[in-house]
């Protein structure tokens, strides 16, 4: 029964968000209120049926309902309870449901929102994310159906990827989704700023916010993404430069890329054409990386199924470029910058700057990505360039960018002066050159580690000089310098939420650096009583012993860790062998610390518990990374909330 | 004259990452081949990813000096393998493998790093009928038709 009624919801949906989008699009062009009206309530029915959907799969999930081919392939008996609602997101079908779940969901806030104040606009906005909507629809009902039965039904399902059974997958699609499907909203107002020929600045002053919030959750989706490859992978790395990362990656460049140039059409009426093609790009990168990881083109770690979907994407991304570029063409003469760039020594030319490696480094990450497909198709060998080439070209796109980042916020719109620099950058430069200075000396790394580190000397040294500078400036006024602090970050929350953004990227960048410089790893095969020495730790261990979960065996390893100093600890890292699988699944187990983490990956051993072979790193700044993470989406979550400044 | 100013900059970024894309490639690019194709024409000390299937009965794991060895195949051409280390979850006789290393004068293949192939969709393994060599290359090729 369920299944019937979640398959002609489904239908219903799709011919209501068609309805709506055209409805919408009617009114736009006639002026009748009414039929935008209709296709409000279009909108919310969509919402409402696509819940319903979502709903009617998580029963059929928690009710084991194995007629439905989808809940077979994705759940047996013994999956707990909470994965077995993560499960109803965790193959390609639910995906896609979840994803138009949060299309619909912003269509709606949309609608709450933008009702009355987004004047012409409103309506195509609505016309986009309604056809949107109904794309992933027409996915869901012809080449995915979630809802389809499998005859006969089976006793029990085959289980959820076991590697997925972990608290990290709650979390990560969610977030990477709510931040990709929330692209689609600067999308949808870009395109309505060319059709109505209302090019101007207010799409982009109204779409700023929408971006940061798709930019939050993308953010905190990668980090989410990287956590969990740390932490249940066993490799010991959180980024892997495989194609699905990739995927997620470009976007983020792209829209990090539009966050900033944004503010350069906000001051200075420039790049609007640039801007409108930022959004374009962002939004066809978030539809290719779905084409991507859900086609099947590229063999990648973590992909999803093949299929016909493949093609429906390639066709829709089709559509929308085109689309896109014919409504740009037809806009051209619109699009004329007012501004212009007065000297290569201002803010708009360092942002301007910051967004060209933004690009190059899409264009790279873009490049690597489908090599191989390229190569194949243009000389028929399959050829691949791993993580050594993203590194190479990467990093030092990555410098220049955090470079620009402390240049960037402090130096002066139109033409900086010498004073100007001298003022602002006098200071951090100096701090700068003494950390590169001190760390050649000391010897502790290459190159680029010593560079990556002076440059995050000379941009957390700008935040400071910026701080310190607005904070004396209240202090003058009367105020006490904490409230003055506080009054920065509530008042200014745009641009100290940036600052707090900036500073998280910092110490990614030193958890990164330090993870690439001064990590160490051994492997050894260990009797029991024996153990082995790295970097200050001596792991012994001391046996084995099995023990049945409610969905799988488990075979954990005993090891006692000491530094000799202050630390004394066992871990237990394990292999789980699940019945669905043909092989088992390592467990690691770890001791996280601010400065390095022991990170024990169990390998072979002997059944009898004689001897075991374990692999050990310690991973060191690793935690920096997750630190960084908190830090940065601290400062968006702040940057998204309005501005409390006092009227003058 | 401003424009004239952007677009030499432009050009000159866009140069600069064009050299580093090629150099880069150059320096890190990876051949897929097959058994078949290695031992058609092997060249020693290149970097390849060597896929096929890990040989039934050829497995050699020695735990003390982490020594690990197989032979993998493509049903037409067999290629022995050795590496240094425990293989990855998902790694097994019967199934399919990808191997990065490079071939060596002493008639081996030096793996450096090894990716275990399941099916990479999350979908059931079809229990009754074993995949066929040609179905799995294509598998470990990543085509998709």
């Amino acid at each position: 029964m369920i299944p019937e009624v979640g398959s002609g919801a489904l239908i219903v949906a799709l011919a209501l968000a068609v309805y709506g989008s055209a409805a919408a699009a009617a009114g736009a062009r006639t002026g009748r209120g009414a039929l935008v009206e209709s296709a409000q309530h279009a909108a919310l029915g969509v919402f409402g049926l696509v819940s319903a959907c979502l709903l009617l799969l998580t029963y059929a999930f928690l009710t084991f309902d194995f007629s439905v081919r989808y809940v077979a392939t994705n759940t047996n008996l013994g999956t707990p309870f909470y994965y077995r609602i993560t499960a109803v997101w965790g193959a390609l079908e639910g995906s896609i449901v979840l994803w138009a779940w949060m299309l619909s969901l912003y269509t709606l806030l949309i609608v709450l929102r933008h009702r009355h104040n987004a004047r012409e606009l409103y309506p195509w906005v609505l016309t986009v994310m309604l056809a949107v909507s109904a794309f992933f629809l027409l996915i869901m009902t012809v080449p995915a159906p979630v809802f389809e039965r499998l005859s006969p039904i089976p006793a029990d399902g085959r289980g959820l990827n076991p590697l997925l059974q972990d608290s990290g997958m709650i979390t990560h699609p969610i977030a990477l989704y709510l931040g990709f499907t929330g692209l689609t909203v600067p999308f949808a107002f870009a395109m309505a700023a060319l059709i109505t020929g209302r090019v101007g600045d207010f799409w982009i002053a109204t779409t700023r916010r929408w971006t940061i919030i798709a930019w939050y959750f993308l953010s905190l989706g990668l980090l989410i993404g990287g956590w969990w490859s740390y932490h249940v992978l066993g490799w010991g790395g959180y980024w892997a430069w495989d194609p699905v990362e990739n995927a997620a990656f470009m976007p983020w460049l792209t829209a990090t890329a539009l966050l900033h140039s944004v503010m350069i059409q906000e001051r200075r009426r420039m790049m609007r054409l640039w801007n409108l093609a930022l959004v374009i790009l962002t939004f066809s990168l978030t539809l290719f990386g779905t084409f991507l990881t859900r086609s099947g083109v590229i063999a990648s770690v973590h992909a999803f199924t093949q299929g016909t979907i493949g093609i429906f994407f390639l066709c829709f991304l089709a559509l929308v470029v085109l689309t896109a570029l014919i409504l740009l063409a037809w806009r051209w003469d619109a699009l004329a910058a007012e501004g212009e760039l007065d000297s290569v020594i201002s803010r708009e030319s360092a942002f301007l700057l910051n967004n060209v490696l933004l690009i190059a480094a899409t264009f790279t990450v873009f490049f690597g990505t489908v090599f191989p497909l390229v190569s194949e198709a243009v000389r028929g060998v399959k050829v691949s360039v791993g993580a050594p080439f993203f590194n190479q070209v990467n990093v030092p796109l990555f410098l220049s960018l955090i470079f620009l980042m402390g240049v960037g916020p402090l130096i002066a719109w139109r033409r900086a002066s010498l004073d100007n620099l001298k003022r602002n950058f006098l200071w951090p430069v100096l701090i700068g050159l003494v950390a590169a200075a001190v760390l050649s000396l000391l010897g502790v790394g290459s190159a680029l580690a010593v560079a990556a580190i002076a440059l995050t000397a000379f941009v957390a040294a700008t935040i400071a000089v910026d701080v310190v500078r607005a904070t004396r400036a209240r202090v003058r006024l009367g105020e006490n310098p904490v409230r003055a602090a506080g009054g920065l970050l509530l008042r200014h929350n745009r641009r100290y939420g940036g600052f707090i953004v900036h500073l998280g990227i910092l110490v990614i960048t030193l958890g990164i650096t330090g993870s690439h410089a001064w990590s160490v790893q051994t492997e050894t095969t260990l009797q029991r009583g024996e153990h082995t020495d790295l970097g200050g730790y001596r792991v012994r261990f001391d046996g084995l012993n099995a023990s049945e979960e409610s969905n799988h065996m488990k075979v954990t390893g005993t090891f006692s860790v000491t530094n000799g100093r202050n630390l004394s600890t066992v871990l237990l890292p394990a292999k789980k062998y699940y019945p669905q699988e043909q092989s088992p699944i390592a467990y690691v187990d770890y001791r996280l610390g601010l400065l390095e983490d022991v990170y024990l990956v169990l390998g072979d051993f002997a059944r009898d518990g004689s001897e075991a072979t374990v692999k050990l790193q310690i991973n060191r700044l690793v935690s920096w990374i997750w630190i960084g993470g908190a830090i940065l989406t601290l400062g968006a979550a702040l940057s998204i909330m309005p501005e409390r400044r006092r009227p003058a | 004259m401003k424009t004239r100013k952007l677009a030499i900059g432009g050009g000159v970024i866009a140069l600069a990452l064009a050299y580093m894309i090629y150099t880069g490639v150059t320096q890190s690019a990876v051949y897929f081949v097959t058994p078949s194709e290695l031992q058609a024409a092997p060249v020693a000390g290149k970097a390849y990813r060597l896929g096929g299937m890990v040989q039934p009965g050829t497995l050699r794991w020695e735990p003390r000096s982490l020594d690990l060895s197989f032979t993998l195949s493509d049903g037409k051409a067999t290629v022995p393998v050795r590496h240094k280390g425990t293989a990855p979850d998902l790694f097994g006789e019967g199934r399919g493998a990808v191997i990065e290393g490079s071939w060596t004068p002493e008639g081996y293949f030096k793996a450096t790093l090894i990716l275990a192939k399941h099916s990479e969709e999350y979908e059931a393994p079809h229990d009754t009928a074993e995949p066929g060599y040609k179905e799995l290359m294509k598998t470990l090729r990543g085509a998709s038709r």
